[in-house]
């Protein structure tokens, strides 16, 4: 049996390479990683007119085969048969943007002259036409030896031409490759190219133009740009409440139809307490992740984010980084994980560490629940002034805090560790365009599947690993559960390094579990004070944060809520920089810098608050 | 008039006459060659940042590039027409 013939689908960034791959592919598509480095690799199955199957890769967009980033290296990889865990291609597609030939036929001269059988689709026709550029497609076919297909990838214009064409190609023998030219050659080659199959003198679309004098605008652009941030994490909180509600509330009923299904005893005590409560704590986050996800992909399909990054570029100068780190670093409020694993388009490897670095310290969604818990539970709901409340006004510092503890944490690892040569930075702008519904759903519902399957995984073996070494062995009477239990006692003996900071006994046992995922230090919280209530009916009516409103001093909680700034509790962090950076030295390294910061953060947040009489 | 790019009045149209590849660091003379900076293509300065006006957002060719003017200090251009 042969294998089924590969194309990989090969092009410059913002040719809209993705969205023709969507296209040909539908949503049948299988994400996962090339071994050794976190850049995905996306493959689908794709049916021929004749039934053939056809196994088509998405590789990341590269200016040229002279690769600067860990993206573009995979890439060259591929084309050239090197990369482990990836078979070399049958034949390629190459994907460039009908209104920017003179840059995009420069990769596609260099990838044409490996000798492969190619299929090359001219994307955004349209937007050429409109622009008054008309290509000689015939030409241009002639030129770079490949047939041409005009496409509209998002209007599916031109999909079967481009089936069809790939048909012949698969079959076709591979070429020797053609000797190297040198790079400056390629180039003028592609330019003279460019121009002789374009008529036209339109040099950039009018309409990104006019949106640019606003976008960019010194003043008008910054406000924009705190308004969409602003806008952003109101819609967070705002359009959560009632998925989250649903989410809830179709938790509860499990419980209850669980606890109706199951005779009483250990096994529906794992159920019900263990794994409908702890997963269901956790799940609960899913509606504000995929609010901030769809934000941040609606802002890089529309071209919006390297403006972000763009007016954000000598802000992060200042913290020894640039503009690039932007987009990794906002990515990071949803989820420190893609947000390092977007750091691998920073060309600089000491700025792309620096930045992996002070990711986990952008306020991500998994400290979201603790901080409503918290705040909710022991801040006064206050007014302080022009309808302002104190609640909002301490999650809102909190959030601050982690941005401003990043960029000094840069700084100064910027003038240590990762001293290095200043670079520039220099960027492609891409025009705007009209986000894209389809790619945009594909994508989230690739971060929502992500999302589910750690919540399937490492968090339900942490939630129940609690449960039961924290219900086990059971107390004599007259002992406390949450004191007698092995994770009591465990959580004994780090009360002893943990108490000069304010935390109490619950909060020693909750810091265990809260370093696989902090989300789950609610689940801990609720855990230790429910197997403490046992059967009293009146401490079961009590929701966690009536519970904790006795218990804790407010300056315990602000010292708790502080250490949850800064301290790196996130086990699947720390495995992702590992594998960024090909080794321990750093993740532990980021391990021992932020528990330090969070130590002295929250020991200095408790004694000043004591001190003042809080 | 021939100036570096940083100099360059906004809206101006130009053309690159020079790069001085070897002031720039490796990685910067790599990423501006991969978006078509070369001796002959046009060139115009569109808008600069809030806070020093700096970075630069340039036209290259019929492709617009975000570069600090540190970089673009090693580009000489010649503004053509009025």
């Amino acid at each position: 049996m042969t294998a089924i013939p590969l194309v990989a689908v090969v092009g410059n960034p913002n040719a809209g390479k993705s969205a023709l791959f969507n296209m040909l592919t539908g949503a049948r598509q299988k994400v996962g990683n090339y071994p050794g480095v976190t850049v995905e690799r996306k493959s689908g199955r794709l049916s021929l007119a004749d039934g053939r199957p056809v196994e088509l890769v998405d590789l990341p967009g590269a200016y040229s085969l002279d690769a600067s980033s860990p993206d573009e290296q995979v890439t060259r990889d591929v084309v050239l048969g090197r990369q482990e865990g990836e078979r070399l291609p049958d034949a390629l597609l190459i994907v460039l943007d009908a209104t920017n030939l003179d840059n995009h036929l420069r990769f596609a001269l260099q990838v044409i002259g490996l000798g492969f059988p190619t299929v090359v689709a001219l994307n955004m026709v349209d937007l050429a036409r409109r622009d008054g550029l008309t290509i000689d497609t015939a030409r241009l076919a002639a030129e770079l030896g490949a047939p041409v297909i005009e496409t509209v990838a998002v209007r599916k214009r031109g999909l079967e031409a481009v089936k069809e064409a790939l048909g012949a190609a698969v079959v076709t023998e591979r070429q020797a490759a053609r000797p190297e030219e040198d790079f400056t050659g390629v180039q003028r080659r592609a330019r003279a190219i460019a121009a002789a199959a374009t008529t036209g003198q339109t040099l950039t679309r009018r309409s990104t133009l006019a949106i640019d004098k606003v976008v960019l605008h010194p003043v008008f652009g910054l406000l924009l740009f705190i308004a969409l941030m602003f806008l952003m994490f109101q819609a967070v909180f705002a359009w959560s409440e009632a998925p989250i509600g649903w989410i809830e509330g179709g938790q509860e009923w499990l419980a209850v139809a669980a606890t109706n299904a199951i005779p009483e005893g250990f096994f529906r005590d794992l159920i019900v307490q263990g794994i409908i409560a702890g997963v269901g704590a956790v799940i609960v986050f899913l509606p504000q992740i995929l609010i901030l996800f769809l934000f941040i992909l609606m802002l890089e399909s529309t071209g919006y984010m390297v403006r972000a990054a763009f007016l954000m570029d000598k802000v992060m100068a200042k913290a020894g980084l640039s503009g690039h780190a932007f987009i990794p670093l906002l990515s990071s409020f949803a989820c420190a994980i893609p947000g390092i694993m977007a750091t691998r388009t920073i060309e600089d490897p000491r700025q792309r560490l620096t930045t992996i670095l002070i990711a986990p310290l952008m306020t991500c969604s998994a400290r979201l629940p603790v901080y409503t818990l918290i705040i909710g539970a022991l801040i006064p709901n206050n007014n302080v002034g022009l309808g302002i409340g104190l609640q909002g006004l301490v999650m809102f510092g909190l959030y601050i805090l982690g941005i401003v503890g990043a960029l000094v944490a840069s700084f100064f690892l910027r003038k240590t560790v990762t001293r290095g040569e200043a670079r520039g930075f220099i960027m492609e702008m891409p025009k705007y365009q009209a986000p894209h519904v389809r790619t945009i759903l594909i994508g989230l519902w690739q971060r929502a599947w992500a999302f589910l399957k750690r919540a399937g995984g490492i968090i339900l073996a942490v939630t129940v690993a609690l449960w039961l070494l924290s219900s086990y062995p059971v107390a004599p009477e007259g002992q406390k559960q949450s004191e007698y239990s092995i994770a009591g006692r465990i959580a004994s003996g780090l009360e002893v390094v943990v108490r000069p900071i304010g935390f109490n006994h619950e909060i020693s046992l909750a810091l265990i579990p809260a370093m696989a995922a902090r989300e789950v230090a609610v689940a801990a919280l609720a855990t230790s004070y429910s197997v403490d209530a046992g059967d009293d009916e009146d401490a079961l009516q009590q929701s966690l944060g009536q519970r904790l409103q006795g218990r804790w001093s407010l300056p315990t909680a602000l010292a708790f809520l502080i250490w949850f700034v800064f301290a790196p509790q996130c086990l699947s962090t720390i495995a992702v920089a590992r594998r960024e950076t090909n080794g321990w030295k750093w993740p532990l390294f980021m391990l021992g810098y932020l528990f330090a910061l969070a130590y002295v953060a929250a020991g200095a947040t408790y004694w000043i608050a004591t001190a003042a009489g809080l | 008039m021939r100036v570096s790019l940083d100099q360059l009045p906004f809206h101006r149209p130009a053309t690159v006459t020079g790069i001085a590849w070897e002031s720039l660091s490796e990685s910067d003379a790599k990423r501006l060659r991969n978006l078509g900076f070369d001796e002959g293509v046009a060139i115009e300065a569109l808008h600069a940042g809030l806070f020093g006006r700096d970075p630069l957002a340039i036209r290259i060719g019929r492709m617009q590039v975000a570069i600090r003017r540190a970089q673009a200090q090693s580009i000489m251009v010649e503004a053509t027409g009025g």
